[in-house]
């Protein structure tokens, strides 16, 4: 299956630290972005070849480099202020995975670092030897792009940091850097890119979504009898749903999209999908682009505005919630036309949970008896954000969630979960295949927890809320021995468990004919 | 990359996908299969097929769930499950057999 050695899981529930091995995971890096997608992003084009870097890089990058840390008061901070106590050192998932020292999270950043020192502060200008400084080489690029595509963002080291360094924020000025230098990445920015011209990170266009929605709305009145609405484009709705592309394609996160339409129809509220915003996630968070974000994020605001909806509502992405919940005001606000009285935006889980405290929704949790569940924390969701009114509330509401329409729920062990949870192994924009090497290492600590449960407490099914997430571990869990049909979304459980009471949707029936007049948004 | 394929030249990116759609035939998909050493057979070109027609019509392949359903509808239920779908295409229906029948890659969190 793989010229690698695959981590062996011993059910402890924890991983030993490895001995280093170094330059286990050197090499090229993942796949490079070609022209027509750097263009796309607004990136420099002016490299003769995919893998070659523009004219005066070096210049470039330094300028790149200087531009960053004065827009960024916490990137010059992160880059002076290490002491090297080693607190990170073994709490990154890819470096206990791979054994690679420059995968320890301060080996990562001194990457960056050692160029900051040699070029912006004096002691590197002059002696740059006793302060670890080292001239910006072609080989240096070269590691940059290698190592900080080996970094998912995730910001566990970050936890553990006395200084609270945040090595996601000096990875994700790298990779700025490397894109203005002609070292983007395929995967990143060739969705990205698609993300402008169609709507979506998948390229999924306006009629072929109207179709996988009229196809869920049969299937659902098929199983539960009363026509559930998955709207489009439905101008005037009280909420506009955002949510990753992922949802309209792939399992187990469709299942999921089925739950959400299914609580919106339950508490008779109107709801719809967007064409224009047809993507909740943002990847310019992942390459760290201010100016890329702000298009993703500007699409949710249009399309709110052009549908004149009152809420917004994010579904389950992880990465897709931090910068909701963190950012969007600032990169697409002010949301001064929206309903006030909730929370602006909202995320789905906090709706349901909501609903749920009220007593709306009717639930069967033997529709889930079937199941032993456990709950991934993603990390943009546990790290990068919060969920209702209170400090951890990111922690409580999904497992509320799960405990209220599931009989049996166990945590896995607690320094895995929470605030201190593993990645998934795919997120930061690594979820490519060109990356599989390292996915498949970089799950360990998560599969072995997972394991732990499945041992000694009977799981079967562990429940994550990004898609991301899913999509990693429908892959990539199955070579340590468990099945892609282990992984849900905790929505799928809320549709198992709803039974639902309203016979008519509050939303008018979709028109009989098939030719609904869809625009493809270009 | 390329493939050699009766005698022509076919450009694949670096993923081994057509980098032109236009060049696919019956014949770049055996040589994109055996490439990988699968053998296609009738039950794979069912799939290829409707994959292919469904590309037509939405510019996308189909969702792994729009396409389990039409495979029960046309092939039968036992057939109409990510299960069959897999034990042909081990990779992911969505991506090994989008290579085949000649489709563009799924992106994003897929």
């Amino acid at each position: 299956m793989a010229d690698y050695e695959i981590p062996k899981l011993t059910g402890e529930g924890y991983t030993e630290v490895p001995a280093v091995k170094e330059d286990t995971m050197k090499g090229s890096g993942p796949f490079i972005a070609k022209a027509d997608f750097q263009k796309a992003m607004g990136f420099p084009t002016d490299f003769a070849a995919v893998g070659e870097l523009v004219p005066n890089w070096k210049e470039r990058a330094l300028e790149k480099m200087a531009d960053l840390k004065g827009r960024y008061r916490s990137l010059q901070v992160y880059l002076d202020i290490c002491v090297k106590c080693g607190a990170c050192t073994d709490k990154c998932h890819y470096f206990i995975g791979t054994s690679d020292p420059k995968n320890m999270p301060v080996a990562r950043q001194d990457l960056l670092r050692k160029v900051y020192r040699r070029y912006f502060t004096f002691a590197g200008k002059y002696f740059p030897k006793l302060v670890g400084a080292v001239d910006l080489t072609e080989d240096v690029i070269k590691d940059w792009y290698n190592y900080y595509h080996q970094c998912s963002q995730c910001r566990r080291c970050s936890v553990f940091c006395p200084y609270g360094i945040d090595t996601a924020e000096i990875s994700m000025a790298a990779r700025e850097i490397l894109d203005h230098v002609g070292y983007g990445s395929k995967y990143n920015n060739e969705i990205i890119g698609k993300v402008f011209k169609i709507g979506n990170n998948l390229g999924l266009p306006g009629m072929a979504l109207a179709d996988t929605l009229e196809g869920l709305e049969e299937d659902v009145e098929a199983d539960t009898g009363i026509a559930v609405r998955y709207p489009l484009d439905l101008e005037g709705a009280e909420i506009l749903l955002v949510t990753p592309s992922a949802d309209f394609f792939a399992e187990p996160h469709i299942d999921g999209l089925i739950g959400y339409g299914k609580v919106f129809h339950e508490t008779g509220v109107t709801w719809t999908f967007s064409s224009h915003a047809s993507e909740a996630a943002n990847f310019g968070m992942f390459v760290g682009s201010y100016e890329n974000m702000r298009r993703v994020s500007l699409r949710v605001r249009e399309a709110a505005i052009k549908l004149k909806v009152k809420r917004i509502v994010f579904g389950e992405c992880g990465h897709a919630w931090r910068v909701a919940y963190s950012f969007l005001n600032t990169l697409a606000g002010p949301f001064d036309f929206l309903d006030q009285r909730y929370p602006i935006p909202q995320h789905i889980l906090e709706y349901t949970w909501g609903e749920l405290q009220k007593g709306t929704l009717k639930i069967d949790k033997t529709e889930n008896d079937d199941k032993v569940l456990t709950f991934h924390d993603s990390c943009n969701v546990a790290r990068g954000s919060r969920m209702g009114d209170y400090p951890g509330g990111q922690f409580d509401i999904p497992r509320n969630v799960i405990k209220a329409v599931c009989n049996h729920f166990v945590d896995m062990p607690a320094d895995t979960i929470h605030d201190a949870t593993f990645c998934c192994g795919g997120g930061g924009g690594l979820l490519t295949d060109d990356l599989m090497e390292l996915r498949v290492k970089g799950i360990q600590p998560r599969a072995e927890a997972l394991r732990h449960v499945s041992l000694h407490n009977g799981v079967t099914h562990m429940a994550a809320i990004c898609a991301i997430c899913k999509s990693q571990f429908t892959k990539v869990l199955p070579y340590y021995g468990f099945t892609m049909d282990q992984i849900v979304s905790v929505h799928q459980l809320v549709s198992n468990a709803i039974i639902l009471q309203r016979q008519e949707s509050v939303i008018p029936p979709r028109p009989k004919d098939d030719d609904e007049d869809e625009d493809d948004d270009a | 990359m390329a493939l050699e394929v009766g005698g022509k030249s076919i450009a694949l990116d670096e993923e081994g996908y057509l980098e032109n759609l236009s060049d696919w035939t019956p014949e770049v998909a055996e040589a994109l299969a055996n490439a990988e050493d699968v053998t296609l057979t009738s039950e794979h070109w069912e799939i290829l097929n409707f994959l292919r027609e469904y590309y037509e019509e939405y510019q996308i392949a189909p969702a792994v769930r729009v396409l389990t359903k039409a495979v029960g509808k046309r092939l039968g239920a036992d057939k109409g499950n990510s299960k069959y779908l897999y034990s042909l295409f081990p990779y992911g229906p969505g991506k090994q057999a989008c290579k085949y029948a000649g489709l563009p890659k799924p992106t994003g969190c897929v």
